[in-house]
This record gives C-alpha cells, sequence and structure tokens, in this order.
C-alpha cells in the first residue's frame, strides 16, 4: 500500500502533477513519506519545466561543440569564444504562459529571467532580442496582448538599459489561445572571469541577493493553493512583478563582486526559485545543503518554508562564497541597497537539509533529485508529408502590382516601427545596425574595439507545421543565412522550442521531426545549440499552437566596419540575384495571404548549398565588394527586393522573369538558400567574375534607380506607395477603436 | 577640460557620457556617485546622464533631484560651472529648478526611440557654439517622458531669451513649441531630450551630437 504522511493526501500528491510511478520512486528514494515541502521540491524539480522529462533523450541529438564553443546547455547560458580572450554568453528563453495571462509583466518578467541567465555568467548584458508570436490579427484578444507585450519588453528593457536590437512577430490564428514571448540576451566577458554553477565542496556560505522573497509566483509550480495555505486571501497570482530598476542594481552588484575573488559559484533564481537554485548548485558540485529559512529575506509575514522554497519572486540569486568573505560580498550588496545574507552553507552530506523556526522541515538525498528525474520516450507519430506543389497548379494574382502591395502590408511582412520604436536600440552606445533598418540580423559592436556580434532569430512556423524535420532544417538555415548576409560569421545558436501537448504523438511527432531537422542543419552548418529552452503543453482546448522552434543565432564580424545591410544599395547599382530558384509556392506567403492556401510542403533546404553560398557572401562582404545585402525568405524574391528599395529608398527596374520560370512563382516562391546583393561598376565586375570562378549561380535581375518599383508591364508602383502600403498596417491596426471579435 | 558624471542608481547611460566626453575632450571624466557630498576639485563641466535614476519611482528625476549629490551640482551651477542634463538627467535638472518647465509623459503614451532630425535653434551658446553655421542634425531619442510643458508666459520668455536651443522637426512626444533642448537665463544649464552622447562616432550611424561636446571644450 502506498504510504502518506499525515497531512498529505493522494489528492495534494497529484495536484503536484505527480504520477503513481513518480511518487513511488520518492518513497523508494527517501525511504519514507515525504512531507508537504519535501513533496514540492520533488514536484519542482521533476516537473516539465525544470527536468525536461519529454525532450531530454531527444535534445541529446543535437551537436553542442565547434572549435568555438567553451560552454555548451546545462549552465545558465553557452558561451563562446569571440577571440582576444572575450566572449559572448547568451540564451534565448520562453515566457509564453504568462504573457497570455498578464502580457505586461509576463513579457517583462521574461526579459528579466534571460538578462539573470546572462549575467549570473559573469557577462554585461549587451544585447535583446524578442521573438513574439500572437493569434490573427482578426482575434479579439491580438490587439491587447501586442500592446502589453511590446509595452512590458520595453518597460523592462529600456529600464535595465540594455538595447532591445530585434527580433521577430508573426500573426497566426494558431497563436489565438496561446501567444509565444521568447526572449533572448547576449553579453559579453572575458574568458578568464567566466563563473558558473558548481558548488565545490562543504563549509562554504551560501549568499542570498537582491529581492525579498514574496509569495507570487508559488502555483507556477502545479498546485492549487486552499490545501496548503489557510489564508486563502494570500493567495497570488501566477504571474510574477518584474522590478527592472532591482534588476539593474543586481546587474551592477553582480558584475562588481564577480570583480573581486570571493566567488566559488553563482547561480540566478528562476522558475522554482530557491529550489532549483539551490539543487542545482549542490547537485552539480555532488555536495549537501543546509539552509536555515529564518534567515531568507521575506516580503510577507509568515511564511511557510513551502512557500519561500516554491516562490519565483523575480530578481534574486544565490551565490556559494569562498568562506570569510562574507563582509566583502556583503559591503557590495549594502552600497547598491539589496538585500543580502548568508541563509546557509554546503555540507558534505549530499542532503538537502531546510531548517526553519528551530525545526528540520526537509531532509532529502539530493542525487534522486536530478539522477532519478523521470525521462519519457513518448509515442510519436511522424507528421505526414504534404505533396510539393508545382507553380503551374498555383493560381496567378489578377494583378502583380496589387499582390505585391497586399504582401508587404500583411501582418508579417508589414513593418514592425510601431513595435521597435518602443525599444531603446541604442543604449550602450555599440549598436551598429538594430531592427530600424529592417536588415537581416542586428549588429553590436564588441565594446572598446572594433569587432562586433550578429544576431538573429528565425522560425518559420508554417514550414515546421507543414514538415517538421524540412522546417527545423530551415529555421536553423535562415539564421545560419541572416547572420551570413551581414558578413558575420555564424558560431552557435541558442534555441527556445515552443510546442503544444508532448502527451499527444502527433505533438511529439512535430517535437522530434523539428529537433532531428535542426540537428541536422547545425551538424551540417558548423552552427551548434549551446543554450536553450524547452515550452511544451501550449495548447488551448485541445488545439497546440503550430510547431514553434525559434532558433537564436550568433556570429563574429572580425572588421565592423565591413559589415553589409539591407538598404546600402545604390542609384545605379545592378540587383542579382544569387543562388537557384525554382518557384516553390507550397507553404508560401503568396499562397497563405493571398489564396488562403495554406496546403502542400515547404521549400527545401540543402544544406551543402547553404554553407556553400553563405561562405561565398561572407568573402564577398569581407573584401567589400558586396555592402547591399539581403537573404530571400519569406514572401520571396518580390519582397526582399522591395525591402532592399525601400531601404534605400531608391526605386527599382526588375527584369523579365526567365524563360520558362512561372512569373509568380519567380516573384514569390520562397526557394531557400538564396541571397540578394546590389552593386556596380568594379564591385560589380568582381562579384561577377568571382562567381562564375566558384559556379556560384548568380543572374542580373534589376537596376536600382529613380522612385518607381517596376517590372516590365506587370508591376508599376510608386516607392510611396510600396512604403505606405509596408509602414501603415501595424500602426493603423493598433490604432484601431473598436475592437473585433472573433465572430467577426 | 575637467569632467564630472553624475551616477545615481539606475542611470543607463553613464557609461555612454563617459566614452563620449573622453573621446572628444580627451579626458576621462570623473563618475560621481550620488551619495557622495562633494565634487571633484575644478570641474569645468557636469553631466547628469541618461537612465532611469531610483527606477524613476514617484516620477521621473524627482528622487535624484532630491539626492545629496544633486545640491552639490545646484551650487556648481549657481557659480557658472556648465552642466548639461540629458534625457533622465534633463526631467532631474527640471526637478531642481535649475531649468524651468517639466517633462511629461510622451503624448502617445509610448515609450519612443528613433533618430531625431532637430533644428539648432540657438547656436550661440556653451553648448551648441560648435554648430554654427549648421541649421539641423539628427540625434537619437529613447524616452518616455520628453514631453516639455511650461506656463505660456515661461515659454515666451525661453524664446525671447534665446533658452530654445534645439527643437523637433516632427515632434515625437508633444512638447510645447518642439522644444527637444533648453537652457537657463545664464547660458551654463542645458537640459535635453535627444541623447547627443549616442552620435559621436561613425559606428553610431551618425555623428549629430558631437558638436555639443565639442562646443563645450571650445568654451573652456
Amino acid at each position: 500500500m502506498t504510504e502518506y504522511a499525515p497531512d498529505i493526501t493522494p489528492e495534494i500528491v497529484a495536484e503536484h502533477g505527480l504520477t503513481d510511478e513518480e511518487y513511488g520512486i520518492i518513497l523508494d528514494r527517501m525511504g519514507r513519506a515525504p512531507n508537504l515541502v519535501e513533496l514540492g521540491i520533488f514536484s519542482v524539480m521533476w516537473s516539465e519545466h525544470c527536468s525536461y522529462k519529454s525532450s531530454r533523450i531527444h535534445l541529446s541529438k543535437f551537436p553542442t561543440k565547434n572549435d568555438r564553443v567553451i560552454c555548451g546547455p546545462g549552465e545558465n547560458a553557452g558561451v563562446i569564444d569571440i577571440g582576444d580572450g572575450q566572449a559572448a554568453i547568451f540564451k534565448m528563453e520562453s515566457h509564453n504562459h504568462p504573457s497570455y495571462i498578464e502580457p505586461y509583466q509576463g513579457a517583462a518578467t521574461g526579459v528579466g529571467g534571460i538578462l539573470r541567465d546572462v549575467f549570473t555568467m559573469g557577462a554585461r548584458p549587451v544585447a535583446l532580442m524578442n521573438a513574439l508570436r500572437f493569434g490573427s490579427s482578426d482575434h479579439h484578444k491580438t490587439r491587447s496582448l501586442v500592446s502589453g507585450v511590446v509595452a512590458g519588453i520595453g518597460g523592462y528593457g529600456n529600464c535595465v538599459g540594455v538595447p532591445t536590437v530585434g527580433g521577430e512577430t508573426n500573426f497566426d490564428t494558431g497563436y489565438d489561445g496561446n501567444i509565444l514571448v521568447n526572449a533572448m540576451c547576449v553579453g559579453l566577458a572575458d574568458q578568464d572571469k567566466i563563473f558558473y554553477s558548481a558548488a565545490r565542496g562543504a563549509g562554504d556560505p551560501i549568499l542570498y541577493v537582491g529581492s525579498k522573497t514574496g509569495r507570487d509566483g508559488i502555483h507556477g509550480a502545479t498546485m492549487a493553493s486552499a490545501e496548503f495555505d489557510d489564508d486563502s486571501d494570500e493567495k497570488r497570482p501566477t504571474v510574477q512583478v518584474g522590478d527592472p530598476f532591482t534588476e539593474k542594481l543586481l546587474i551592477e552588484a553582480c558584475l562588481e563582486l564577480m570583480a573581486t575573488d570571493v566567488i566559488v559559484a553563482i547561480q540566478d533564481m528562476g522558475a522554482a526559485g530557491l529550489t532549483s537554485s539551490s539543487v542545482e548548485m549542490a547537485g552539480k558540485g555532488g555536495v549537501g545543503i543546509e539552509l536555515n529559512m529564518d534567515d531568507v529575506p521575506q516580503r510577507e509575514d509568515a511564511m511557510t518554508a513551502y512557500e519561500m522554497m516554491l516562490s519565483e519572486s523575480q530578481e534574486r540569486m544565490l551565490v556559494i562564497l569562498k568562506p570569510g568573505k562574507e563582509a566583502e560580498a556583503k559591503a557590495i550588496f549594502e552600497k547598491w541597497e539589496l538585500d543580502a545574507e548568508v541563509i546557509g552553507h554546503t555540507t558534505d552530506t549530499g542532503r538537502m537539509v531546510l531548517k526553519h523556526h528551530g525545526e528540520t522541515v526537509c531532509d532529502i538525498p539530493l542525487d534522486p533529485l536530478s539522477e532519478d528525474a523521470p525521462k519519457y520516450d513518448r509515442p510519436h507519430t511522424p507528421t505526414p508529408r504534404g505533396k510539393v506543389m508545382d507553380a503551374g497548379d498555383a493560381p496567378e494574382p489578377a494583378d502583380y502590382g496589387e499582390a505585391l502591395l497586399k504582401l508587404v502590408g500583411s501582418p508579417d511582412l508589414a513593418s514592425k516601427r510601431w513595435i521597435w520604436e518602443q525599444y531603446d536600440r541604442h543604449v550602450m552606445a555599440d549598436t551598429v545596425d538594430s531592427s530600424q533598418s529592417g536588415g537581416d540580423a542586428a549588429i553590436v559592436r564588441v565594446h572598446g574595439t572594433d569587432k562586433a556580434l550578429a544576431i538573429t532569430t528565425d522560425c518559420t512556423p508554417r514550414y515546421c507545421k507543414a514538415d517538421p524535420y524540412e522546417g527545423g532544417k530551415q529555421a536553423v538555415a535562415e539564421a545560419y543565412r541572416n547572420l551570413s548576409a551581414v558578413g558575420a560569421t555564424p558560431i552557435a545558436i541558442t534555441d527556445c522550442l515552443n510546442f503544444g501537448n508532448p502527451e499527444r504523438p502527433e505533438i511529439m511527432g512535430q517535437f522530434v521531426g523539428c529537433v532531428e531537422g535542426m540537428a541536422e542543419a547545425c551538424k551540417d552548418l558548423d552552427f551548434p545549440v549551446v543554450s536553450g529552452n524547452v515550452s511544451l503543453y501550449n495548447e488551448t482546448r485541445g488545439a497546440g499552437i503550430p510547431p514553434t522552434p525559434a532558433v537564436g543565432g550568433v556570429g563574429l564580424i572580425g572588421d565592423v566596419t565591413k559589415h553589409a545591410g539591407i538598404g546600402n544599395a545604390k542609384d545605379g547599382d545592378t540587383l542579382l540575384l544569387v543562388g537557384e530558384t525554382v518557384g516553390h509556392l507550397g507553404q508560401s506567403q503568396y499562397m497563405r495571404i493571398l489564396h488562403g492556401n495554406t496546403d502542400g510542403a515547404p521549400p527545401p533546404v540543402d544544406l551543402s548549398v547553404e554553407r556553400w553560398l553563405g561562405t561565398w557572401v561572407r568573402k564577398a562582404i569581407e573584401r567589400g565588394v558586396a555592402t547591399a545585402v539581403h537573404d530571400l525568405s519569406d514572401g520571396g524574391l518580390a519582397i526582399g527586393a522591395a525591402e532592399m528599395a525601400l531601404g534605400a529608398k531608391l526605386g527599382l527596374k526588375l527584369g523579365a522573369s526567365p524563360k520558362g520560370a512561372a512569373t509568380h512563382g519567380w516573384l514569390f516562391g520562397e526557394d531557400q538558400g538564396r541571397y540578394l546583393i546590389a552593386a556596380q561598376g568594379e564591385a560589380l565586375k568582381l562579384l561577377l567574375e568571382k562567381a562564375e570562378e566558384h559556379s556560384v549561380p548568380v543572374l542580373q535581375i534589376g537596376t536600382f534607380g529613380g522612385q518607381r518599383f517596376q517590372m516590365g508591364e506587370l508591376i508599376d508602383v510608386s516607392l510611396e506607395d510600396l512604403r505606405k502600403a509596408h509602414e501603415d498596417w501595424l500602426p493603423g491596426y493598433m490604432a484601431a477603436p473598436t475592437l473585433q471579435t472573433e465572430a467577426a | 577640460m575637467k569632467s564630472a558624471v553624475i551616477v545615481f542608481p539606475g542611470s543607463n547611460c553613464d557609461r555612454d557620457a563617459f566614452e563620449a566626453i573622453k573621446l572628444i575632450t580627451g579626458e576621462a571624466p570623473a563618475m560621481v556617485w550620488h551619495r557622495e557630498t562633494e565634487l571633484p576639485d575644478g570641474v569645468d563641466f557636469i553631466l547628469v546622464p541618461g537612465g532611469f535614476s531610483y527606477g524613476d519611482y514617484l516620477r521621473s528625476g524627482a528622487i535624484a533631484g532630491r539626492s545629496p549629490i544633486m545640491r552639490e551640482v545646484v551650487s556648481a551651477a549657481d557659480k557658472g560651472v556648465a552642466v548639461m542634463g540629458v534625457c533622465n538627467g534633463f526631467q532631474t535638472l527640471t526637478e531642481t529648478g535649475l531649468l524651468p518647465g517639466a517633462l511629461l509623459r510622451n503624448a502617445n503614451l509610448h515609450f519612443v526611440c528613433k533618430e531625431q532630425p532637430l533644428e539648432i535653434a540657438n547656436s550661440n551658446t556653451r553648448f551648441t557654439s560648435a554648430y554654427s553655421g549648421t541649421r539641423d542634425t539628427v540625434i537619437p531619442v529613447a524616452h518616455h517622458d520628453g514631453n516639455y510643458f511650461a506656463d505660456e508666459a515661461t515659454l515666451d520668455r525661453l524664446e525671447g531669451e534665446g533658452c530654445v536651443v534645439f527643437r523637433y522637426q516632427g515632434n515625437p512626444n508633444g512638447s510645447a513649441r518642439d522644444i527637444a533642448g533648453v537652457t537657463n537665463e545664464a547660458g551654463n544649464v542645458m537640459g535635453l531630450m535627444p541623447h547627443p552622447e549616442r552620435a559621436v562616432d561613425q559606428t553610431h550611424g551618425g555623428t549629430g551630437g558631437r558638436a555639443v561636446f565639442e562646443s563645450l571644450l571650445g568654451s573652456v
């Protein structure tokens, strides 16, 4: 018969999200029934969020190393070598559920959390990015969600003084009930000043720093409060509230602390707060831990040990100090007016012991919390592959000019100025390129050097839905292409894998397909995964979101004066198309927006071509012969060319489509592995010569000049009309006075 | 030229100010913590930087304006030392009374960050002399509370005395009479919402802010 502690019932165990089998393992490892505190700790450590129990066996398929990787997955963030003894440290993370419930605070604390993951490791955060997915623009909640999420991201990032330099925003009815807010942070550190989270031995003091602990976020774990809290009026919403001012102080104080020689290990308190930070630090170091809950700085009266261990109050860190360094460390936090208390020490028992009001309220062996965490090989059914759509079977537009205007002004392709003008993109004074250029990747100078980092986030969920494997490949390949298009050598990626309920085989099939596709692309492009996060159960009423494995890519530009941009075309430049065009219309924006058709296979990705052309384009940029470059993706050639024309404030005359090519496939097909380059004179000559020398497929397809965007008799629109179509959609949408209803 | 940059908890443009001053004057400024009660000896120029001092709790710049170091800044300004407040620094200077008016929430209620075209309304000041012969420039703005407000009489006086030094071309925040930057009557204190320290080298995409620092260098 299953054994329970006096105040524990099978219902309480179930409400903690633990299965009978999992509870059985706990009984076995502990040799007795757990009390409520212990049950809570097992529950959060074995939750999907902390244990990755459904995803772990598949995540191991990712390549995680190359010559430049210093630290791959498993720490707070990934670390890469950017030369001269410096490192870039980065990660992307989701904050989806909270952002849907309370968009401002959900998004804000998402930014706060990802910043902490990066500065925990000793890096000064230098750039923020975000990948946002909202429901259909017709859905009645979308407008207020966009408004709240954008204000939350800006409110937090602007205040902490880290520039928000780029990102992506999509709208799709598949996210009506589950928006995605994925935030990425990149930081810089010296390689000899990187901090990790593993404890090293017994007898080291444990310092709690930052905000006080309150009751916020406790139910982020699993349980309804009534069972464990007699004061039911003390219920708090599960969404935490962020304080970017405290975070700014915490960044400065931690970096000041890191400049001294007092730290053994440091870890932020993210999901599952004090529990996961202390368990992970002790677990990685193979030591025990003893905490006195009476010493935890508390915001509210009469908090229980359970509440303190499960609280997700923001802006907190846990530091293991070298013995005797307590006063030195506390003095720094006093200067920054932050709480700092020694709340315990490491031990050699291998157990986690918590004391509260003089009693032992928890005593559990640490190994099972991590080593015996459940790991499931959930059943997965592959997504059936769609047929490749023949351009001949796809309808042509009635009017090509109208089609172009409609596409550049469609929710996904329209300018996101309304969003990025609310983000401080320039603070820290190292932003070389950001969302404001509409370019392929943000560029941030490495402070005090001539080097720069290029950063991009990418994913095309409709490709992933139609074919998870090809879609997964494409997400990584597009990040590679975007970095190459600005002249950066792609180094590594972080990822944020957003999916529905993994207990459904078709959802798990999407997950496995995307991961395997991504893994192949990472391997072939030498573009490994160094950090990431998995967000499952993004479902409403049984409908999962489109599979969305967002990729955050980071690359290095050796000389910041040698980079390319989307808006650099000059009057008289010839437009070159690099790469092969078949005219793949399946899953294109053209078919989706103009014909409401989402059938067919997504464009295939040839990874060897991606690598070959990416390398060729980067060389051309490095030599200074290519300065105006754009990769082709959503919307195809017509949209890419229009974006370059808008960026350069110049008209463009496109030549006719090549013989035998269907015009709509040529203009709107989303064939992968393609770039546009604008050049003239010597540079043009050199590009054509080098292309021939390396058998790179290059076509001269147009000429920049004037103020009209034209293609023979088919398209003739003024640049001003094109600009208006592109710029006016989002501000018009956000300003609309009445909310549309779901039915309308 | 001897400079100082004031640092409040929550300042976030202090490093950018440091770099810009060092780049253009050739001399690193002293970084002065908010709790200090003395400024460095013989300082010629004090910059109150942008950011969110004290989290902008209560009201932007309100707590900073009452911090220990600001008493010293006010007394230095009274003695004629050049003082410039950028963005949150501008808000702080209005809170101390060194500059008239107040910065309200942007008219559209949104934070705004953009490359902002500006008219040089007066190039005959310690802060703008190097713009002489230039009508306009571009300097980025990034703020939530940049909507300059003063009563009509004060605005008339400011305009009449040449205290309006920068005006927006395409008002981003609802400021009265498109005001982006003003000086005090004596002309040794300036507040401006745009960030000149973010437009001093080519990688910034423009150098429209350089002349502010060059003007100061020329005035000492």
